[in-house]
């Protein structure tokens, strides 16, 4: 299959089954995106703070940046055509009909089984993520470097005391990069 | 038809305003659409934006393209609809693709990556913040904390697509509500 359709093809999945806003998208992400071999966890997590800098709904940044850098320009506008194509085609359906669509009982119950299910894979993704970033080489005990997982520790803490501050995310994002940067040249 | 697609051009252009400017991605964009659409424009009445929002987060797809389409088909049609999506998605789709150039040529440079391994830590704060966020909103009781039991399990142990997990849980909802609860009122 080329690698433009299997772009559309992938991405569309993802939008047909992302419920909600935010990170939502990101086990869908995780799970088709590596399993292509597209991106690896740590550039999806590179890739989370570079959308959180940048304008714009993750789920676009996040089609947009697969596809360039898999397919080019044209692969990026295969994947977000892909990813905003379900959207578009269930809005203009579900449009005419919105009040019984909001009144819908079906819909409300179905709803009341997806919140709990988003939440337990984003919850999987993050212990995933914490396992990448504290352990980049895998569970083998030689291999663990105990300073650079210190840092990765003390940053983790650090900054989710202050997300939980309500400190804004960029400033996070921009605090990690320093830390990142001076304990790097004081441990090479 | 020149006040249609007089419309459909500030649909445009407000959509491409609100994909500029707001960080954060589609929750932080609810409350600037809200303001565009209902006191700027006057296209939209309060009660019914808060019914596009609880449709655009209960459909498939992305919040922030949902309300997009769905306020662009209210106010234009399917044209105003084309406008506001593609309004709101460029922005996103320009700066990302020079950003997907630019970060290319630095990533192999130490400083970059050195900040990358200090931001990768920063972002596992982001991500609990959201979770945390999320769970605070959902549903609670013994049938919803079973399926985020489920959920986390099935995803974090075994090679069950994600999707087959949300189809299921989305049908456990259904039977539950549809069945269990109105076996239990009889």
């Amino acid at each position: 299959m080329s690698i433009l359709l299997e772009l559309f093809l992938t991405f569309f999945k993802i939008g047909l089954f992302t419920f909600g806003g935010g990170y939502a998208m990101l086990p869908l992400i995780q799970e088709e995106v590596i399993a292509h071999k597209w991106m690896e966890i740590e550039e999806v997590i590179n890739f989370i703070a570079v959308s959180e800098s940048t304008p714009g709904p993750f789920a676009i940044n996040c089609a947009t940046y697969v596809g360039m850098e898999t397919g080019g320009v044209p692969g990026a506008i295969c994947a977000t055509l892909g990813v905003v194509l379900p959207s578009f085609i269930v809005i203009l359906c579900v449009a005419r009909f919105y009040k019984q669509f909001k009144e819908s009982k079906i819909v409300s119950s179905v709803m009341t089984g997806l919140r709990p299910a988003v939440i337990g894979l984003i919850g999987s993704a993050l212990v995933s993520m914490v396992v990448t970033v504290f352990l980049p080489d895998g569970f083998n005990l030689g291999s663990i470097a105990i300073p650079d997982l210190l840092v990765s520790l003390a940053i983790a803490v650090v900054m989710t005391i202050l997300v939980f501050k309500k400190v804004h995310p960029i400033i996070i994002i921009v605090l990690s990069a320093v830390i990142g940067i001076i304990s790097g040249y004081l441990l090479n | 038809m020149k006040e249609k697609l007089k419309n459909c051009l500030t649909l445009f252009l407000t959509f491409l305003k609100i994909g500029a400017f707001t960080f954060g991605g589609g929750y932080a964009m609810i409350p600037i659409i809200e303001k565009e659409m209902v006191e700027k424009h006057k296209w939209i009445k309060s009660e019914d934006i808060l019914d596009i929002f609880a449709i655009a987060e209960s459909t498939p797809g992305p919040i922030a393209i949902n309300s997009a389409t769905f306020i662009g088909y209210k106010i234009g049609g399917v044209f105003g609809s084309f406008c506001a999506t593609f309004g709101v998605v460029l922005p996103s789709f320009t700066i990302i693709s020079i950003i997907a150039l630019v970060l290319r040529e630095f990533s192999d440079i130490p400083v970059v990556k050195y900040a990358f391994n200090g931001i990768r830590a920063g972002v596992l704060a982001l991500i609990i913040k959201a979770l945390y966020s999320m769970y605070k909103k959902a549903p609670k009781g013994l049938f919803s904390y079973i399926l985020m039991g489920a959920s986390f399990i099935l995803a974090a142990f075994t090679d069950i697509n994600v999707i087959f997990v949300i189809i299921g849980c989305g049908v456990a909802g259904l039977f539950n509500t549809l069945v269990l609860k109105r076996r239990a009122e009889k």
